[in-house]
């Protein structure tokens, strides 16, 4: 249901949004949809990935190159990019899930280094540093998705069926098992959970979305350089899966579209604050809003939420009670 | 390419190998006491290096900016110890923090770290001259600089320095202790807290000094420290994140590699060498290669006593 509500939530916006704001709903429905990934991988599964910002990228180039070298139509070099990057994700997973946390989070911050290399040196197929031009825009059945209106609709009617199919993994049995396993690993493992399977199927699905997201961003733009898929896209990722609340369905949600708006706001403001700021603001503000959620308010904004919305009915009731 | 080459090559694989010593042994140490793996470990060494390289650039003699780099690193490490790991261990005293929030605080440090050092320094790269003036030195037709000597000898000092530090000391002693089990070290009246931030402190002090011996070779910016953390890390996981020997050999032989890669094969992918070993290690051999009492916490510690 709340899936739903949600949906006529969004549904006017892209009527009466236009230009700027219309774009970054669409960006805004981009970045939910790759931290919403990384929020079932990190708060559910307990596993920490440094590698989404690559996943991004690894959709994004992955159906450039399938559109522009082999001619694929987008709506299917889409899917074949993420069912690509899914297997990446299953190869690189394979021995990093058996061990520690932490050993996820280092082979993943290594692989994001070694897909930004290859985004940058294999030229012939990336256009190098200076990026990837001429991608066709999308098109279903015929009907070519030109205005960011009609984009807007595409983007978050996936982010939605995402959503919808995140909630119902995590109420079968799986979605149990990745909680069990964040809790303790070896008490999952001590009432028959295969933990490496399992963090692994999360790590792929995290993957997944995020290869999502960024062939829907490579069609959308038309234009993709190598920068937008760095350590800074995993770590901003990373920052709204926290900031919105880890263990949230929607936790990634509001955290992408809080830091999107934030880092808009940051970049109009600190320049009439602090002439001549570099990127400096945004990254130190990133690193303390990690640090502040992670001890202050463990659950984000999510979480906050709940709360208020718990306190608020707590004191209604007891309202009618007194009276 | 003759052996004179090759020879060239693996001479400065060693000494980068020294340099990421260095820093692997901080991760270990910090790893051992802790439990924490600190992400934020190569912005102390790109603490100390940038402090180091202001203070000479100022007209301060060298080997005092060189010891306000270690003090710079040291200092960071401490900070990060009190900002992030001590609060989130506090909070949960009985239960156990969960790894995720552990790792996620140090990342967060590290990008703190690395926005503010933009801010103070901006992205241009600062120099240091070298710790001996004077032509390279020849060996057997190869070329060492000087710097590449003093790198090595810090390295190898350095890690003397810490096995006496463990073995001979009672503060080593409580810090083993509390690598081994932080309840029962709290039983014998050694305070976690305080050797968690000695480990923070002594891990920075060392990377701090990687950092600022390698600005004579590479200049100091603010952004040297993701890369240099990473390859420290991988080093320490290579030798088995339970030993500085196995780190140090681990960094030594990651040095090497990623030189003759770069020689030999492409320099575009120099820094993909690293974490394709990574990868390759975690799936042959995840308990390092050169770990030999398996993955227990503590094991090196004991090892080492018992020489």
């Amino acid at each position: 249901l709340p899936v739903l509500l949600l949906a006529a939530l969004v549904a006017p916006l892209p009527l009466l949004l236009g230009g700027y704001t219309l774009s970054l709903l669409i960006v805004i429905g981009l970045h939910a949809l790759a931290a919403l990934g990384l929020g079932v991988l990190m708060g559910q599964a307990g596993q920490v990935s440094l590698a989404q910002g690559a996943f991004y990228g690894l959709g994004a180039y992955g159906s450039t190159v399938l559109a522009t070298h082999a001619g694929a139509p987008p709506w299917a070099s889409i899917p074949l990019a993420i069912a690509a990057a899914a297997a990446v994700a299953l190869l690189l997973g394979l021995p990093a899930v058996r061990l520690g946390g932490h050993h996820l989070a280092l082979a993943t911050l290594g692989f994001g280094v070694i897909v930004f290399l290859v985004f940058n040196n294999e030229t012939e197929w990336t256009g190098g540093p200076s990026g990837a031009i001429g991608i066709p825009p999308l098109a279903l059945f015929g009907w070519t998705v030109a205005t960011d209106r009609a984009y807007a609709y595409v983007v978050w009617s996936v982010l939605l069926a995402a959503l919808l199919g995140v909630r119902v993994l995590l109420r079968s049995p799986t979605g149990r098992a990745f909680r069990a396993i964040a809790a303790s690993e070896p008490a999952a493992a001590a009432v028959g959970i295969d933990v490496a399977r399992k963090k692994l199927l999360a790590f792929v699905l995290a993957g997944a979305l995020g290869a999502a997201a960024g062939g829907l961003y490579a069609h959308w733009l038309t234009f993709i350089s190598p920068t937008a898929f760095g350590l800074e896209m995993s770590i901003e990722l990373l920052v709204m899966a926290v900031l919105g609340g880890l263990g949230s369905l929607y936790g990634p949600l509001l955290g992408a579209a809080t830091v999107t708006l934030l880092v808009e706001g940051l970049r109009s403001v600190v320049h009439v604050v602090i002439p001549g700021a570099t990127g400096w603001v945004e990254v130190t503000v990133f690193g303390l809003i990690l640090i502040g959620v992670l001890l202050v308010a463990p659950e984000g904004l999510a979480g906050g939420l709940a709360g208020a919305r718990r306190r608020v009915t707590a004191r209604r009731r007891k309202d009618t009670r007194n009276a | 390419m003759g052996p004179a080459d090759l020879l060239q090559l693996v001479l400065s694989g060693l000494s980068v190998g020294g340099l990421y010593a260095l820093v692997a042994v901080g991760f270990v140490t910090i790893h051992a006491v802790t439990g924490v793996i600190n992400f934020a470990q190569g912005e102390l060494a790109m603490a100390g290096a940038l402090v180091a390289a202001t203070l000479a650039g100022a007209g301060t003699p060298l080997p005092l900016a060189v010891a306000a780099g270690v003090a710079a690193g040291a200092g960071v490490g401490l900070a990060v110890d009190r900002a992030t790991v001590w609060p989130a261990l506090r909070r949960r005293r009985g239960g156990a923090v969960a790894e995720v929030v552990l790792i996620l605080l140090t990342i967060g440090a590290s990008i703190a770290i690395r926005g503010v050092a933009l801010a103070l320094w901006g992205s241009e790269p600062y120099a240091l001259p070298p710790f001996t003036a004077g032509p390279p030195l020849d060996l057997a037709g190869a070329v060492v600089s000087r710097q590449t000597l003093w790198v090595l000898g810090l390295s190898a000092v350095t890690m003397v320095a810490l096995a006496l530090f463990f073995t001979r000391t009672q503060v080593g002693a409580a810090l083993r202790a509390c690598a081994m089990n932080r309840d029962a070290a709290r039983l014998a009246a050694v305070s976690p807290a305080r050797m968690s931030a000695l480990a923070f402190g002594l891990s920075g002090a060392v990377a701090g000094l990687a950092g600022a011996a390698i600005t004579p070779v590479s200049l100091a910016t603010y952004d040297m420290g993701l890369l240099l953390g990473l390859k420290g890390f991988v080093s320490a996981v290579v030798g088995g994140l339970g030993s500085p020997a196995g780190a140090v050999v681990g960094a030594l032989v990651l040095g090497v590699l990623e030189s003759l890669g770069a020689g030999l094969v492409s320099s575009g992918y120099k820094d993909a060498i690293a974490f394709l070993a990574l990868i390759a290690v975690l799936l042959v051999r995840p308990e390092g290669l050169f770990a030999v009492g398996g993955r227990l916490r503590g094991g090196w510690l004991a090892r080492l006593r018992r020489a």
